[in-house]
């Protein structure tokens, strides 16, 4: 077991190195000079000057990557151009708003998959499979900011149930935080919840297969019984494979999310970044957001392999 | 006497009775047989977009005071905008934009991901390593982030759009190319190939290659869906194509300031995105099912 997360880990390494050479060289990358990207067309002379030096640009450029890479490491992200503000303390602030969407957005999508996932193993082969692959073909399809748009019309603008955008703390205000949390979490889960209900359902179907499974009929265990005490335990495996991967899904779709909800998180931070050429912010959280998605997978491998041996022998 | 035939002469019989193979055929009638709703869908859906200009549709960019918000109407099927532009000929036109880049964006992946897995198969060894290490790196990036970073160093605009989808969508063709031509590799016609001292490059192009082709077009059909929905993510956020260009995330992104005003400002233009993405996937999953069953969709 040991050898097998040395060997996830040495895996896992160079990929976060190699992420962090190509966000250092983002500003880089951009033509012109990177003073003056950060600073915006309306730098003075005397400021793109004394960044410089800040910046040390006149090192070559390995050792600038080393002495960014060392701040990263202690938390420092530089500032920000537009406010100047240190970037470690903006995502700090952004960085609840952010995972309390995430965590609803998976519980959305496991409440929802979950059902639909056992009913459709269930019934394989009846009319339910029609209805199981029209709602998960149509998730797939639908892009997430037509649900958030079409979530806002009905229950936002028509009904009126819900709050077209905003937000609250679920931690601090949960009373208030759930309406917002809602439509937002229901527009990023979505996908995910299709892709784990068809995972689940196709994890079931093998179990159901297996030979273990006609002895314990054969012995007469009931139906309810060999679901959810033999079935599903194995299924479950895989299922929260797909969980983890389904988190990087969530951290890329959070940016829409955010957008569409004016959700005041990472994701939204790293757009309004991006919109107004706050490259030390942009950096920041692509660094962050992929460091977190390696990282969950690298644990979501070693829970796997701690499950299953035969990957950790494979 | 029948029962004298010799069973040579049978097996010639039957070989001589046999269809000629004709795999393109073959596959485009399962598709036809399969999928005939989607396959209608989509080409009236692409019918409408390659033929918009000859179609009479009134002029997506032509301002019209005193129509502004006007709801779906015989006239504006799809009602239209803050500026009285008919937003059924918009969705259209934005189908062009869209559709232009995703089909790019794809064919560039497919020319740049396909060589790639090839030679780390075909090479093995340390170029292997670099070449799926470096996969890795890109597919440590959730998809809408690293699209988001290259346009960040590109700037906004079709063109960087266009760049991020396709770089994106790169490591899956060379992930998938690798692993089936490693599978293809130690079969006894390679090995024929090498034995009589082909060229590397004959060998990796013309005896791989073609036996890479159905997972590879499976690939290139899911990459179509996958990119227009990355397009329209970048569209959306005010990355894509700049205005008055029209392009569904960008129509989207407008109609969501307005949705108080004019519900059917969302609501048509995404679902025209949903019914024709809808339809790729169907006709990639039955592709699918047609070329390369062993993957067959969960």
């Amino acid at each position: 077991m040991r050898t097998f997360i040395l060997r996830r880990l040495v895996q896992a390494i160079p990929v976060l190195l190699i992420t962090s050479i190509l966000v250092f060289l983002l500003i880089y990358l951009i033509p012109g000079d990177p003073a003056t990207t950060i600073l915006g067309p309306n730098a003075t002379p005397d400021q793109i000057v004394a960044l410089r030096e800040k910046m040390g640009l006149e090192d070559p450029l390995y050792i600038q990557y080393f002495r960014w890479l060392g701040n990263v490491l202690q938390g420092d992200f530089g500032v920000s151009f537009r406010n100047q503000y240190p970037v470690g303390q903006l995502i700090a602030l952004k960085l609840k708003a952010t995972v309390e969407l995430t965590i609803a957005a998976a519980l959305f999508a496991v409440l929802v998959a979950f059902p639909l996932g056992l009913l459709g193993a269930v019934y394989r082969g009846t009319w339910f499979d029609r209805f199981f692959n029209a709602v998960t073909g149509l998730a797939y399809a639908t892009p997430g900011f037509w649900i958030g748009i079409l979530l806002i019309l009905v229950f936002g603008i028509q009904l009126r149930w819900l709050p077209a955008s905003g937000y609250a703390s679920l931690f601090e205000e949960p009373s208030k935080g759930w309406r917002f949390i809602i439509l937002p979490a229901i527009t990023l889960g979505a996908y995910s919840s299709a892709v784990l209900a068809r995972f689940l359902r196709s994890a079931l179907f093998e179990v159901l297969d297996q030979d273990f499974i006609r002895t314990a009929r054969a012995k007469g265990l009931h139906e309810r019984m060999i679901l959810f005490g033999h079935v599903l335990k194995n299924a479950l495996i895989p299922v929260v494979t797909v969980l983890g991967i389904q988190i990087g899904v969530f951290l890329g779709g959070a940016v829409v999310t955010e957008a569409i909800f004016d959700w005041p998180g990472i994701g939204r931070m790293l757009w309004d970044a991006i919109l107004t050429r706050d490259y030390t912010i942009v950096q920041a959280t692509i660094l962050l957001t992929v460091s977190v998605f390696v990282i969950i997978n690298l644990v979501t491998d070693i829970t796997y392999g701690l499950l299953d041996p035969r990957i950790r022998h494979g | 006497m029948a029962s004298s035939t010799p069973a040579s002469a049978m097996v010639d019989q039957a070989t001589v009775r046999q269809r000629p193979s004709r795999p393109w055929l073959d596959t485009l009638m399962f598709v036809v047989r399969k999928a005939p709703f989607a396959l209608i869908t989509l080409g009236i859906l692409v019918g409408l977009i390659v033929a918009a200009p000859i179609l009479g549709l009134p002029d997506p960019l032509a301002i019209n005071k005193g129509e502004q918000f006007s709801p779906p109407s015989l006239t504006y099927p799809f009602g239209t905008d803050e500026f009285g532009r008919d937003i059924f000929s918009r969705v259209i036109y934005a189908g062009r934009t869209s559709l232009m880049a995703s089909l790019v964006a794809v064919t560039l992946a497919t020319l740049i991901g396909v060589p790639l897995g090839l030679l780390a198969a075909y090479v093995g060894g340390i170029l292997d390593t670099l070449i799926m290490r470096g996969m890795d790196v890109l597919l440590a990036f959730p998809a809408v982030l690293l699209a988001m970073a290259i346009v960040a160093v590109l700037g906004p605009g079709f063109t960087s759009a266009l760049i991020a989808v396709a770089i994106v969508s790169v490591p899956a063709f060379a992930r998938l190319t690798r692993a089936a031509a490693l599978a293809q590799k130690e079969r006894e016609y390679v090995q024929a190939a090498q034995t009589i001292g082909a060229h590397p490059w004959y060998i990796v192009f013309r005896t791989l290659l073609p036996n890479c082709v159905p997972p590879i077009i499976v690939q290139m059909a899911v990459t179509i869906a996958f990119a227009i929905l990355l397009e329209a993510s970048l569209g959306f956020l005010g990355l894509g194509s700049q205005p008055p260009t029209p392009s569904w995330g960008s129509m989207l992104q407008t109609a969501r300031v307005h949705l108080r005003r004019a519900w059917w400002y969302g609501t048509f233009p995404g679902a025209f995105v949903t019914i024709f993405v809808l339809a790729v996937n169907s006709i990639a999953d039955t592709l699918r099912d047609a070329l390369d069953p062993k993957t067959r969709k969960i």
